[in-house]
């Protein structure tokens, strides 16, 4: 192993020597192949798509917020989508919810968290110089890419973009007579999924293979940062499940463009009967959810990874339960593939088999709950640093709770029947899935743009975000609670036409009314980040005193990360406040042997070995 | 950012102690393993669908169990030219791969036959999901098999080049392995369509 390794380093410092010349601007950054590179283009994009998404929740919610209001004023940018009156149009209004659930979900939550985050930190974390294959991450970018050009020229049509939930069920969304967003909209929302499922899984292939094959020496599995370990099972869930959306979505292609029936069956418009027979739409519903409800912890996993990492970083504690942590996340993993049928209780499903799924579904409160008393553990007496990156965990984790207790009503098949497709489903997905996402994807910007910028965000501007979002999230989403078990259906265009509906008009005012503040409170964000950019306090080699590997990269690293040698790894990544040591923390790269005074009994063995092989190192390169 | 280090694949090399698989060949297994799970989605869905009756009842041509003779046959060259590049022996190491590739496209030549006999026996791709499934299944598995094809090429065109030899067998591995896997996937769905149609 000592040859092979002096023959890297030579080949290394050869390279450094003759090869040092600047890539041109087209290379370093649009076609770059450098993760990093890309993770700052995954995380750019899925801002500029968290933006729109953000955009269409603000005009829904002033139809449901104050329904009526003229938006003439806006007519220069809406145009046709207004009345004549110039209120939204119904159809827009449909069009909007459903652009909003799948920007939230596929382009920003999905692309923009784990396409940031998996592709900046998993060779940083893991001691590799980029990822397995550098070209087919890019091509996952541009797949990715292409996807967002697809998906956004389908605003901009004049039938409008799919409006048939995110969800796409047919018969709605396969039958272009049904609505206008069952149109072009729909078959660009189709052809832009297709990009983004080749997307998700070349980037896939590459974070699992990058994990298993190109880890340092001394990086095992049971001393990866839980960042990786989230990161790797996300890429796992992703890898199964993107493809069964593929197979249902190539069918809906053919059921809407080519004739074929295997959604459709007996459905009369207009009362002649459509030629179409012996389809089944509940069939998409599997299919669909087989994906849909891993896609849940593909967006939750990457999140709670960061958190980990940025909770135990800022507790200056070690993270409790490290194996306990891994093992529920594959917990998670395993049992996000068996659940599925959990959204399909009202679909006519054998009343047994809702039990067994209904089962199923409350045994993920087990590895959640783990986690979360985890994460509160690591907090309990630790010497908190109130960081941005800690408030948003913090944030994340409260979340997880208030939002995890009504994931337990809603997995009850038999209460689910009055909560089905309500504003209390609406509520609990946007706390843990939507807004906990959001704080993990916010967390992890806040912890790793000096990293990744070589410049400090502004605190104090982070604080302020964090109050105003954390507040506004609950003040939107708690009083969704009480609308939906009153019964109030989602994607509505409006209520005011039923009595018994119209008593709630005063709490979605002000459900409105907090949104428009929080969204408000992103601007503040938007500037922190794209100011500090350029005009941050220089960063430190190692602002937050982590322990993980990035952090001994240079503080600008180039392609190849590290320069010279890459760091060997002798520790896990969680060793704050050790009894005896000098510091708070000893980085994963710091050898137990020149700790004796912190190690513990077992560890003292493990640095006797270390002192062994290096001697045994030093007489092989003699020879 | 200037001081960026010019990396080419040999520096990424997989670290010897951890795992011995090259990366891409891992990568070639985890794609494999993706279109596994798409084929899954759609046998499973054709056994749901099958289930809620209204199905039509019909005999699969006995094209497709000729095909999948030509496709196993394929699977035996390609073997022989794995087997005689490991040993540095062009001249099979040509002719197998020459022999592969015009199985291959057998193969894809039989299957529009095949089509043809269904549509003789007048079961359309527009009509009852049970003809519906069968062409997307088998037209699927031939879009596939037409990446398989065009990697053989590759391959084909480097075995004249002398490119492939027994210090280089990264990619026959890897092509051998898609090729295996491409056509146990037919075995799999051939079986599964006789035994569920």
């Amino acid at each position: 192993m000592s040859t092979t390794t002096e023959l890297n380093i030579g080949h290394d410092v050869h390279h450094d020597e003759h090869h040092d010349h600047k890539q041109s601007f087209i290379s370093k950054y649009i076609f770059s192949t450098d993760h990093k590179m890309i993770a700052k283009q995954y995380l750019v994009t899925g801002i500029f798509w968290g933006i729109i998404g953000v955009l269409m929740s603000v005009l829904f919610r002033v139809q449901l917020g104050f329904p009526g209001a003229n938006l003439e004023w806006l007519r220069p940018v809406l145009g046709g989508w207004l009345t004549e009156a110039g209120k939204i149009d119904p159809e827009f209004y449909l069009a909007l919810v459903t652009m909003h659930g799948t920007i939230m979900v596929f382009f920003v939550l999905t692309a923009g968290l784990s396409g940031t985050f998996s592709n900046y930190l998993i060779p940083l974390q893991i001691g590799a110089r980029d990822m397995a294959s550098g070209f087919m991450n890019m091509l996952s970018y541009w797949f990715f890419f292409i996807s967002s050009i697809v998906m956004l020229s389908s605003i901009f049509i004049e039938s409008g973009p799919a409006a048939g939930g995110w969800t796409v069920y047919p018969p709605l969304s396969a039958l272009p007579q049904a609505i206008q967003g069952s149109q072009l909209g729909m078959t660009l929302w189709l052809v832009a999924m297709v990009f983004f499922i080749v997307s998700i899984l070349l980037g896939g292939i590459n974070y699992i293979t990058t994990v298993i094959n190109l880890r340092t020496e001394g990086m095992t599995f049971t001393r990866l940062p839980l960042t990786i370990w989230s990161f790797f099972l996300t890429a796992v869930i992703g890898l199964l499940s993107f493809p069964v959306l593929f197979a249902a979505a190539l069918l809906l292609v053919f059921d809407r463009s080519f004739g074929t029936s295997f959604y459709l069956s007996d459905i009369y418009i207009g009362g002649e009967a459509l030629p179409n027979m012996g389809g089944s739409p509940i069939l998409y519903q599997h299919l669909f959810w087989f994906l849909g409800h891993p896609e849940v912890y593909i967006v939750l996993l990457p999140a709670l990874g960061i958190t980990s990492e940025i909770i135990a970083t800022n507790s200056r504690k070690p993270i409790f339960g490290y194996r306990a942590m891994i093992g529920s996340m594959l917990g998670i993993t395993v049992l996000s593939f068996v659940v599925w049928a959990h959204h399909m209780f009202v679909s006519g499903l054998n009343p047994f088999l809702g039990s067994v799924f209904m089962f199923l579904t409350l045994i993920i409160a087990v590895p959640s709950a783990v986690k979360v008393f985890n994460y509160i553990t690591t907090l309990w007496k630790g010497n908190i640093i109130f960081t941005p990156a800690t408030l948003f965990s913090i944030g994340l984790v409260s979340f997880f709770i208030s939002g995890g207790l009504t994931g337990i009503f809603l997995g009850n098949s038999v209460i689910d029947i009055q909560l089905h497709d309500t504003y209390f489903v609406v509520a609990h997905f946007h706390l843990v899935m939507g807004s906990l996402s959001i704080f993990g994807l916010l967390a992890g910007i806040y912890h790793w743009f000096p990293k990744m910028f070589g410049r400090m965000m502004d605190a104090k501007l982070g604080h302020i975000h964090f109050w105003m979002t954390f507040i506004g999230v609950y003040l939107i989403f708690f009083p969704m609670h009480y609308i939906g078990i009153a019964g109030f259906p989602r994607r509505y265009y409006s209520w005011t036409n039923f009595d018994a509906f119209s008593g709630y008009t005063d709490l979605n005012m002000f459900v409105s009314i907090a949104a428009f503040v929080t969204v408000a409170a992103q601007f503040i964000f938007l500037f922190n980040f794209f100011y500090s950019m350029y005009r941050g306090k220089k960063a430190p080699q190692n602002p937050w005193n982590s322990n993980t590997l990035e952090w001994t990269a240079p503080i600008e690293p180039g392609h190849g990360n590290w320069v010279g040698e890459i760091p060997k790894v002798y520790r896990w990544p969680y060793d704050y406040s050790k009894p005896g040591a000098k510091d708070d923390f000893i980085p994963q790269h710091v050898p137990l042997s020149t700790t004796p005074e912190s190690n513990l009994p077992h560890e003292q063995e493990l640095a006797k070995q270390e002192q062994l092989n290096t001697s045994a190192h030093a007489k092989t390169t003699e020879s | 950012m200037d001081k960026s280090i010019e990396i080419d694949q040999k520096d990424i090399k997989p670290s010897l102690k951890i795992l011995s698989m090259h990366p891409l060949k891992f990568a070639m297994w985890l794609f494999i393993v993706s279109i596994v799970m798409m084929f899954a989605a759609l046998t499973s869905a054709y056994i749901v669908r099958q289930a809620e009756g209204d199905w039509l009842i019909y005999e699969l041509p006995t094209v497709f169990l000729i095909n999948t003779f030509i496709l196993l046959s394929s699977s035996v060259t390609m073997h022989i030219a794995y087997a005689a590049a490991r040993k540095d022996n062009f001249k099979t190491l040509k002719v197998a791969m020459v022999l592969t590739s015009a199985l291959a496209i057998a193969f894809l030549v039989g299957q529009y036959y095949a089509w043809g006999a269904l549509v003789d026996i007048e079961v359309y791709f527009v009509g009852n999901p049970a003809g519906s499934f069968l062409y997307v299944i088998s037209g699927l598995h031939a879009f596939h098999l037409i990446t398989g094809v065009i990697f053989i090429f590759i391959m084909l065109f480097s075995a004249f080049k002398y490119k492939v030899h027994s210090k280089n067998m990264v990619k026959m591995e890897m092509c051998t392995t898609y090729w295996h896997f491409l056509d146990g996937l037919w075995v799999y769905l051939y079986i599964f369509l006789l035994l569920n149609h």
